[in-house]
């Protein structure tokens, strides 16, 4: 890894033992690939589920180690340690597990069983766990393409299907496409302010706000604009928000279904974690500003979009993958609202709804994945018709998945959903209170065609009598995620707590760095300073170099 | 509040749904065992409802039987319940028609008979937490949960077109509930400011609501406490606090713009439930499609959450709002023209069931009407009118799933001379077709009586409009009788049909026996509504019963005219015991200059 070179202090690296540990784990799911015979395939990913519980330790290592310190920043400030990233670290690893385990049967129904699948699956979170972490824009940049790259080649595993390979192709090209724009938005932005760190970044940008940087003329703050757009616009590209979704249902529809779980969910979630570091702690001071339409306005239009369109696109699926695709495009609406909202209930909503919503729709596919049987695909609504006869818990389950997804109570989906609209409302202003009525508005169309999953599984006559299997990692998977998400839907205290509390630091981090650029531990901001709402207060919170 | 040692609001809630659970553990083939512990189960929830009737005191004010524990702290959720009179006779009609559901489907349904048995407890848990939700956070809760096992019923067991009627009932609702999600978000975001900004009126209004009731004083009081509650309170009697609380100036605490608003979001989410006249299509297609059970269900107690929620929200919260003439404007009219163009559409049905959905309309138009009189014969008859409802068209639905059970036709058309051949079922159906009608000494009319009363006493022409839809329902009604079981048996196929069975009997039984009772000795039912609609009058006109009209400052009794005295006061209520709990609220208004705008702008026409 390319931060070994800059190591200041070799005690910094054991703040990576999680990362490094899955890395190694991962090359040693190849090698262990080569070693084993044709049949015997399957320990592979015994092996990346044990790498990932030892990362999950790791992680948890890290954490009480630096648990009275946090946030910590490393490795020149590339590197932060919090409560934030510990969560998405969390949620990265449990849903690459998850999605390990309901690859298993599906990749010998599909006879394409091999090794390296896991080994892409664990580098894409070895990205993804970089990503939960970086505060430099460069950092993200690379974890970015570790995550995305492993991820291109996992959509096109299945070599003999058109669907995979078309699928891998498209979201090659846009993926590499919107890598570009976001690169391309970040050497605008340190071509403006001469900075990649994120904290330097905000503090030169609301000096520019302030009007108390000479040196920039006017133009400026349009080169800022612009380049925080594309910033946004490569990253919106990675959550499949409308109008950068094209690429989404395409890829998710053909696409291995674990995969398409794997990436509506974790892929997601990192992004997001990506697009709430950069805009809380780099542009807060960009939010809403008189000059120029700064990202408030931009984020509201993607989210109305992007839950009106995910929802009404969905309506007309009769493939569940692919309707699934489109609700998930909707649900990234959703999230999008915490980061509109700019308050603590807003990113309270955030995490918690990523949260619900990993669980949520993993299990939702891991049904899907299970109706995948010797010739019958599975990812038509026939195919789920009847399930209350032929398995009468995995329809329980599915149903229990669905009104999460919906926002019906006792889910934890309906909590995540009413912490989302909340924020909005807290926020107390004109547009956000319309964009509240619309997302509202929005759950009520979603549950139509949610509703038609539940209308086949439920009341209409099975299509097909043939059995279906559980082996004993699904049903883990299913059991831990129903239970969960019944559990957060009554009892969510704890999960709000969690929540509340990652998100309590997020901006600005207190760096408290005089001379050395060995870690230093720095006192967690207990003033309840909001960035977002007073860009003044960026210079006295953070003393400039 | 425990009852022989167990929280008995709290196990009259929860029971149904432990019943559900048990059921799902009954081996799918044990069909007698099922039918058996389900009618067993249900029967026993009607019975554990009871003691909360005698227990009851109906010198309090405010709730009863309260329950409130820690729930969801960090957003100030609360699992808080209790009763007042208008919930206990919401929470007896429901446990009361869901025996009578469970019980009319031992022959009706044939298949799938765990599952339905399930939702239907599950149902009835939903229910009955809705009415005894305190905390709204719980009372959305309850009532979306509701949802689900209703849409199963209808899509699973209800009749030909039964899949469009469940997502239609489903979509229609939930678009009113998330509409109400918004507004209960922002009532709780508003209150602890709203509260702080006065809080000597917010002890007022708690006051008025509670009066000498002291575990409600010591909630509401908490509910305003940042100490003890930081992350503010969803608590629905706190909600109403702020709401009915006035200022200095007698201006109502919430702004009326704002007022508005909240009104505008509350009302669509329960006109929808209710239904009010341009959002009542889901009704006839749910209605008509879902097995008898569940239009018996849907009928009687789901249409009544509507109405008891702007019992509960709109009127004591925004009672600015209720009185202004631009909501009066479109709300009263909407229910005339759903008693009229209900009891139109009724006339005009060929199929049964969907003649009597069609009166539902009619009559929760009627509910709406007395309410909106927003005087206390208005509401009070609001309140029978709407336990009538759940009775007489409950009662008329199980009738023509009888019918149905029988023939597997509801035609009108199909019949004819029926009375020959099932006289004990036509008296029967006749009882319970005056009971809609409103005939005297049954209790159709105490309602009736009542709230056109109300009606009278606020707008004569309302009441004009609702006489007439009086005269259309007996109309459609009576044809309807006339049709079915007058003339001479000419169908061959009903030549066969017999009449009542004992079992039928026995579900019958409890609700003729209600019609009279209700019709000749209101009183007793009177009683336990007569104290919450008291404080909803005095909630939305503070000086209704001074003066007889609503705020308007220019008709205050001398009494009032005095300055502002109390509301300075920072501390919260304490709880003195008032001894008498009719005496004049204390409110701390003034007549000054400035409010003589306000005060004609929520003038009545008159």
């Amino acid at each position: 890894m390319f931060l070994l070179q800059v190591i200041p202090s070799w005690k910094e690296t054991l703040f990576l033992m999680p990362e490094l540990q899955l890395t190694l784990f991962a090359c040693f799911i190849l090698v262990l690939d080569l070693l084993l015979p044709r049949g015997k395939k399957t320990l592979t990913a015994y092996a990346a589920l044990i790498g990932i519980a030892f990362t999950l330790i790791g992680v948890a290592q890290v954490y009480y180690v630096t648990r009275n310190v946090l946030p910590t920043l490393i490795f020149y400030q590339m590197y932060v340690i919090d409560n934030f990233s510990f969560i998405f670290k969390v949620i990265v690893l449990i849903s690459a597990a998850i999605s390990i385990a309901i690859s298993i049967k599906y990749l010998e129904t599909e006879k394409e069983l091999r090794g390296d699948y896991y080994s892409l699956l664990l580098f894409a979170t070895v990205g993804m766990m970089f990503i939960a972490s970086s505060y430099n824009l460069l950092m993200f940049y690379v974890s970015l393409e570790l995550m995305a790259i492993s991820v291109y080649v996992l959509v096109g595993y299945l070599k003999n299907n058109d669907k995979s390979n078309e699928a891998a192709l498209k979201y090659f090209l846009l993926g590499a496409f919107s890598s570009g724009i976001f690169l391309y938005g970040v050497s605008l932005v340190y071509a403006i302010t001469g900075e990649l760190n994120l904290l330097e970044i905000a503090i030169k940008v609301s000096l520019f706000i302030l009007g108390t940087d000479a040196k920039v003329g006017v133009g400026a703050h349009y080169l800022l604009a612009f380049a925080v757009a594309l910033t946004g616009a490569g990253l919106l590209f990675k959550v499949a928000a409308v109008p950068f979704h094209m690429w989404a249902p395409d890829a998710y529809e053909g696409a291995p279904t674990p995969i398409t779980a794997f990436m509506s969910v974790a892929v997601k979630a990192a992004s997001y974690a990506m697009l709430a570091r950069i805009f809380l702690v780099a542009f807060p001071a960009l939010r809403t500003i008189k000059e120029l339409p700064g990202w408030l306005p931009f984020f509201i239009g993607v989210a109305a979009l992007t839950m009106t369109v995910g929802n009404i696109a969905a309506m007309t699926q009769k493939n569940t993958k692919r309707m699934l695709a489109y609700s998930s495009i909707s649900q990234a609406g959703y999230i999008l609202l915490g980061l509109i909202a700019s308050n603590e209930t807003g990113y309270t909503g955030l995490v918690f709804y990523i949260l619900a919503y990993t669980l949520m729709n993993l299990g939702a596919f891991a049904i899907i994945i299970l109706l995948r049987r010797d010739d019958i695909k599975g990812d038509r609504l026939e195919n789920l018709s009847g399930l209350i006869k032929k398995k009468p818990v995995l329809a329980v389950m599915m149903l229990v998945f669905l009104i999460s997804l919906a926002g019906i109570p006792p889910t934890s989906g309906f909590v995540g959903k009413y912490l989302l609209f909340a924020g909005l409302i807290k926020a107390d202003n004109f547009w956000l209170n319309r964009l509240a009525v619309l997302a509202v508005l929005n759950t009520v169309i979603s549950f139509y065609y949610y509703a038609q999953i539940i209308k086949a599984m439920f009341i209409d006559i099975p299509s097909d009598d043939k059995p279906i299997n559980l082996n004993i990692f699904s049903t883990i998977s299913l059991v831990f995620a129903t239970v969960l998400t019944i559990l957060i839907g009554i009892y969510p205290q704890p999960f709000i707590e969690i929540s509340k509390s990652v998100t309590k630091n997020l901006a600005p981090v207190q760096v408290n760095q005089q001379t050395s650029p060995t870690p230093t531990p720095t006192p967690t901001n207990d003033s309840g300073i909001d960035p977002s709402i007073d860009p003044n207060l960026f210079p006295n919170v953070i003393p400039r170099k | 509040m425990k009852l022989f040692g167990i929280p008995i609001l709290s196990l009259v809630t929860w029971l149904p749904l432990l019943g559900a659970i048990i059921l799902i553990f009954v081996p799918k083939t044990q069909k007698e065992v099922i039918r058996l512990f389900a009618n067993v189960w249900a029967l026993l929830c009607f019975l554990v409802s009871l003691p909360l009737v005698f227990n009851f005191d109906k010198s309090l004010r405010g709730l009863q039987f309260i329950e409130d524990y820690q729930w969801i702290p960090l957003i100030g959720a609360r699992y808080q319940i209790g009763i007042d009179g208008l919930s206990l006779s919401m929470v007896i009609l429901t446990t009361l028609l869901g025996v009578i559901a469970i019980f009319s489907s031992w022959s009706a349904i044939s298949e799938r008979i765990k599952e339905y048995y399930i939702f239907l407890l599950m149902l009835q848990t939903g229910m009955l937490g809705t009415f005894v939700a305190v905390d709204m956070f719980l009372f959305y809760v309850f009532w979306e949960v509701m949802l689900v096992p209703m849409y199963f019923l209808i899509g699973i067991w209800g009749s030909e077109r039964r899949l469009y009627s469940a997502i239609k009932f489903f979509l229609y609702t939930l678009v009113g509930s998330v509409l109400i999600l918004l507004v209960i978000i922002k009532l709780y975001f508003m209150f602890p400011e709203t509260v702080a900004s006065a809080p000597g009126a917010y002890q007022e209004a708690v006051k008025l609501i509670a009066q000498d009731n002291q575990p409600m004083l010591a909630m509401l009081a908490n509910a305003a406490d940042k100490a003890i509650s930081p992350n503010g309170t969803f608590n629905i009697w706190a909600m109403q606090a702020m709401g009915s609380a006035r200022a200095v100036n007698g201006f109502s605490l919430i702004p009326l713009d704002l007022q508005l608003w909240l009104f505008a979001g509350l009302a669509i989410g329960f006109a929808i439930k209710v239904p009010m006249f341009p959002f009542h299509t889901w009704l006839p297609d749910a209605h008509t499609d879902a097995p008898t059970a569940g239009s018996v269900i849907l009928a009687a107690i789901l249409l009544k959450m509507g109405t008891y929620g702007f019992l509960r929200f709109n009127l004591p919260i925004l009672g600015d709002a209720c009185q202004d003439q631009r909501v009066l404007n479109i709300v009263v009219p909407l229910a005339i023209i759903g008693i009229i163009y209900g009891a139109l559409c009724a006339m005009s049905q060929k199929d049964m069931k969907r003649l009597v959905a069609y009166s539902s309309v009619s009559h929760l138009g009627f509910a709406m009407l007395g309410m909106f009189a927003l005087n206390p014969n208005g509401i009070n008859g609001s309140i029978i009118h709407q336990i009538n409802h759940g009775i007489s068209t409950g009662a008329l639905f199980l009738l023509v799933g009888v019918l149905y059970e029988r023939r597997h036709t509801r035609l009108i058309e199909e019949y004819g001379g029926i009375a020959q051949k099932m006289p004990k079922y036509a008296t029967l159906f006749m009882i319970f077709t005056l009971s809609s009608i409103g005939l005297p000494l049954l209790n159709g009319f105490i309602g009736e009586f009542l709230l056109l009363r109300g009606a009278f006493e606020a707008n004569r022409k309302w009441a004009g409009f609702g006489v007439a839809g009086i005269v259309l329902g007996a109309a459609y009604m009576l044809w309807l009788f006339q049709r079915v079981f007058f003339g001479e048996l000419e169908n061959e196929k009903n030549q066969n049909l017999t009449d009542l069975n004992w079992r039928e009997w026995v579900y019958f039984s409890p609700l003729l026996f209600l019609v009279f009772a209700i019709g000749i000795y209101p009183k007793p039912v009177l009683d336990y509504i007569e104290r919450p609609t008291n404080t909803i009058v005095k909630q939305a006109k503070p000086f209704y019963f001074e003066t007889g009209k609503g705020i308007n400052l220019e008709n205050l009794p001398a009494s009032q005219k005095t300055p502002a005295q109390t509301n300075q006061g920072k501390t919260l209520p304490s709880p003195t015991p008032q001894s008498n709990p009719s005496t004049t609220p204390e409110n701390n208004s003034s007549p000054s200059s400035d409010n003589t705008n306000r005060g004609s702008s929520n003038e009545r026409t008159q």
